[in-house]
């Protein structure tokens, strides 16, 4: 089947691939879990958030500074950073679905947690305070599981598995009660109540799936790039550029997620690449064909390409009803 | 900590906020009669300032003097923007019009940072370090135009909205849209003139602002924010609510940069807005929906 | 007519509702027997609606009780009120557009079975009694409108209610596909005894159905009775005319 192509695709892949082709398709596989992460909220039960760049930033900080304070490995980390983003996400889906907030307001409202963890971060001498936290780089060559330090390939597989099992994860979840669940509330919440769905119930439970696996990004972030600013990790340009993907591939679907980080990482490297070889290096211009791209597909493709892509391709996956 | 520091502070944020909340009225018109959510509104405030600039750079003129024809070009800009892009997406659901608008921003926000790079731009006046003396208490002399530009503005709207016709109309299909159809009114047309008229507000709130702080691309999204946040506070459909939200946040920032840290003066709005939402969503002065 | 059936269903006693200070609902009392077919029924304005979103969960009353097999629901969440045994439509009907006619229904169904794959053999089963198995994989959004409202029903009925509230289901059908309808709760009714409480304008409906028609104009209840009764009670013809019955 044209899955299990893919995944020996993906798998061969450092095989034949240069350093930087790894560490292009390390970042797509990045975006690609992140976004599932937050499809998981957004584009299955329908609750728009636009500050999710709070998870990656919490999860990030809490592994990292248990890293850095007391050396504790990223494997003890994540379970703390797991814990510590539910607990986010529990607190602001509890304000918003007990006081019934909701549409654009639940999403200013996920921004203005975000927005406060930035500036407040930014005061937290602990963690560094404005001029960031650095986690020290051990040897780059051998593989050190237990702290997450290798070579390139192993953030690739890393970052392959999480991809692979948060794909696999969201399939199973569509197709279980939860999925049907969340997609009633998406699609008309009154509705779903008289079918008996406790909606807030359900909505907290996509909130904290949701949160705990972006917590998962922030931990891999904070062990790959190894330097932390509450200004960059938390600010709202990261939340937008994490829900791209998902957005211009599909919300909703399992293969959005991916498709979408592939495409635009794909292309808006590219592009940067012929630029560059043009003597062009002009900051802000990957942005604007982000933009672009974002623009053209709501206003054409509004639920993505993977949708129109799989009906002309004649596939039926579960999302796709 | 004396008396006439705090005084002053105050009374610099109420200008600064005036100048705030002349923006935040172009949101509430917009997103209270078209129900779009413009999500790139402090974008098009940043273009109007960048536009200042640009025009202060060529021509020496003074901000204020090119209030009207900027506010006009803006105006056009929004109806265009408004019949052209946005208005088939009022029907569709409403995480596509977000992502429109979203998507608007980021060209806008990038494509200034193509063009102008990050570095801070600024607008230089001779009056810029001038201040009239009030009781002990100095009140900048272009925090007092800026601010006095924004209340003729934000009286012009409303005399609008109160007085003429087409301004009736208007309301009218906030109130009603499926009504102000049947009886005939054009709402596309009405829905073009009102982003054109917030677009002018923005426009005539950015010449302002220009005078007050430096201009970097980045300030788009946080002005977005802000519009927001006061709107929100405000109260959305109330046009005071715009104003006083404006200076209630504008003094609030001004206090909390004076008492904790500079960069900290966007919490207390955050803060507010997150309560606002929770406990009184239909802000301070709105009506409950 | 009493009937002597035991306790009722549904016992409404005494609700009021106010909305800013207008009166919609004023002391409305009335019981539905178990496996009756009951309307309610009156002129546009009359509280119908606010009574059945009293009894489903959306509203709470001001004042008086709702008992449901003798348990108390009134103030209760709608996904409680269903949890307990009722089920509703709704007048303008909210189909899961983006999901298909089986994956609708099928929510309906997990309400009392967690699993996905019995739900699903079951929702089909119900689609198939309402004739809608052949448009199982269309979207619901796709569905005219006569289509949508048995959507409703089917997708009500999944829950395993023991009463069925239905808003205005017959309202926009063809005289043809009206008779369907009559037909279907009619045979639904006599086959598994299914209670059924239905808001209703369309009167050959309501007289082809119903075993008691309850009335209300202005909020309050003005008549109660067989459907030969009520067809010739004069307060009744008042309120629908507007003026003295000759």
């Amino acid at each position: 089947m044209l899955l299990a192509a893919l995944a020996a695709l993906l798998v061969a892949f450092p095989l034949f691939a240069g350093s930087y082709a790894l560490s292009v398709a390390t970042l797509i596989l990045y975006f690609a879990y992140t976004g599932q992460a937050w499809n998981v909220m957004t584009g299955f039960a329908g609750q728009l958030s636009l500050g999710h760049s709070l998870y990656v930033g919490v999860g990030a900080y809490a592994a990292g500074a248990l890293f850095y304070h007391y050396g504790i490995g990223p494997w003890a980390g994540l379970w703390i950073a797991i814990l510590l983003c539910v607990l986010m996400g529990a607190i602001i889906g509890f304000l918003a679905f007990r006081f019934g907030i909701s549409g654009v307001y639940f999403a200013l409202l996920t921004i203005a947690f975000a927005e406060f963890a930035r500036i407040g971060f930014d005061h937290l001498d602990w963690l560094g305070g404005p001029g960031g936290m650095f986690l020290k780089v051990a040897q780059r060559d051998q593989i050190d599981l237990l702290n997450f330090r290798g070579p390139p390939v192993m953030y690739y597989y890393a970052m392959l598995a999480f991809a692979g099992g948060a794909f696999a994860l969201c399939a199973w979840l569509l197709r279980s009660r939860a999925g049907y669940y969340w997609q009633a509330i998406r699609e008309d919440e009154e509705a779903a109540r008289s079918l008996g769905i406790d909606a807030f119930r359900w909505k907290m439970l996509a909130v904290a799936i949701s949160s705990a696996m972006t917590a998962v990004s922030g931990v891999f972030f904070a062990f790959y790039y190894n330097n932390l600013f509450p200004e960059q990790i938390f600010s709202i340009n990261r939340s937008i550029e994490l829900i791209l993907g998902p957005v211009i591939g599909g919300l909703g679907t399992l293969f959005g997620p991916i498709l979408g980080a592939a495409v635009l990482t794909l292309l808006s490297d590219g592009l940067t690449e012929l630029l560059a070889a043009l003597g062009w290096e002009i900051p802000g211009f990957k942005q604007v064909f982000y933009g672009v791209v974002l623009l053209l597909v709501v206003m054409f493709l509004p639920n993505g390409i993977w949708p129109a892509l799989a009906k002309r391709l004649g596939i039926d996956d579960a999302s796709n009803r | 900590m004396t008396w006439d520091l705090v005084a002053n502070v105050v009374v610099a944020g109420v200008l600064t906020g005036l100048v705030y909340g002349l923006m935040a009225l172009g949101l509430s018109v917009i997103f209270g009669v078209v129900r779009v959510v413009n999500f790139a509104h402090g974008e098009m405030m940043t273009i109007a300032m960048y536009s200042a600039v640009l025009i202060f750079a060529a021509l020496k003129l003074d901000p204020f003097l090119v209030l009207l024809p900027v506010a006009g070009a803006f105006f056009v800009f929004g109806y265009v923007l408004q019949t052209g892009v946005i208005n088939p997406f009022i029907t569709r659901p409403e995480h596509t019009q977000f992502m429109l608008l979203i998507a608007v921003a980021i060209i806008m926000t990038n494509a200034l940072l193509m063009l102008f790079g990050p570095e801070a731009r600024s607008v230089q006046v001779d009056y810029q370090l001038e201040s009239f003396e009030l009781g002990g208490v100095l009140l900048d002399k272009a925090r007092l135009y800026a601010a006095s530009a924004a209340v003729v503005a934000a009286v012009l709207l409303f005399a609008f909205f109160r007085f003429t016709l087409t301004g009736k109309s208007i309301r009218a299909c906030a109130d009603n849209y499926l009504g102000a159809r049947i009886v005939g009114l054009n709402v596309k047309h009405l829905y073009g003139l009102t982003f054109g008229l917030g677009a002018a507000c923005v426009a005539v709130a950015g010449c302002a602002m220009v005078l007050l702080v430096d201009v970097t691309p980045s300030l788009g999204p946080y002005y977005t924010l802000l519009a927001f946040v006061i709107v929100i506070v405000g109260g959305l459909g109330s046009m005071t609510g715009a104003l006083l939200g404006g200076v209630l946040i504008g003094v609030s920032e001004a206090l909390a940069g004076l008492f904790i840290a500079p960069s900290a003066k966007s919490m207390f709005s955050f803060g507010l807005l997150i309560l606002v939402l929770l406990l009184r969503p239909q802000g301070l002065f709105g009506k409950r929906s | 007519m009493k009937s002597n059936m035991g306790k009722a269903l549904l016992e409404v006693s005494g609700i009021d509702k106010s909305f800013r200070g207008l009166q919609a609902v004023a002391r409305v009392s009335f019981s539905v027997e178990p496996g009756h077919i009951v309307a309610l029924i009156g002129p546009n304005g009359a509280g119908k609606t606010t009574c059945f979103n009293m009894i489903a969960g959306t509203l709470a009353p001001d004042r008086g009780e709702v008992r449901f097999d003798g348990r108390r629901i009134d103030g209760l969440r709608p996904d409680r009120i269903c949890a307990a045994g009722i089920g509703r439509t709704f007048q303008l009907v909210k189909p899961f557009g983006g999901l298909s006619v089986l994956d609708n229904v099928t929510v309906g169904a997990l309400n009392r079975d967690a699993n996905v794959v019995s739900a699903r053999r079951r929702a089909l089963g119900i689609l198939e009694r309402l004739g809608l198995a052949d448009k199982r994989r269309q979207s619901a959004a796709s569905l005219t409108l006569p289509d949508r409202k048995r959507l409703e029903v089917a997708r009500a009925l999944a829950t395993e209610p023991r009463l069925l509230l239905l808003d205005e289901v017959m309202a926009g059908l063809r005289p043809t596909e009206t008779d369907q309808m009559i037909g279907f709760f009619r045979k639904l009714n006599e086959e598994t005894g299914l209670t059924i409480l239905l808001i209703e304008h369309v009167m050959r409906a309501v007289m082809a159905l119903s075993r008691e028609i309850h009335v209300l104009h202005h909020g309050e209840l003005i008549a109660s009775g067989s459907p030969e009764e009520i067809a010739r009670h004069p307060a009744v013809l008042a309120s629908y005319l507007g003026e003295e019955a000759p």
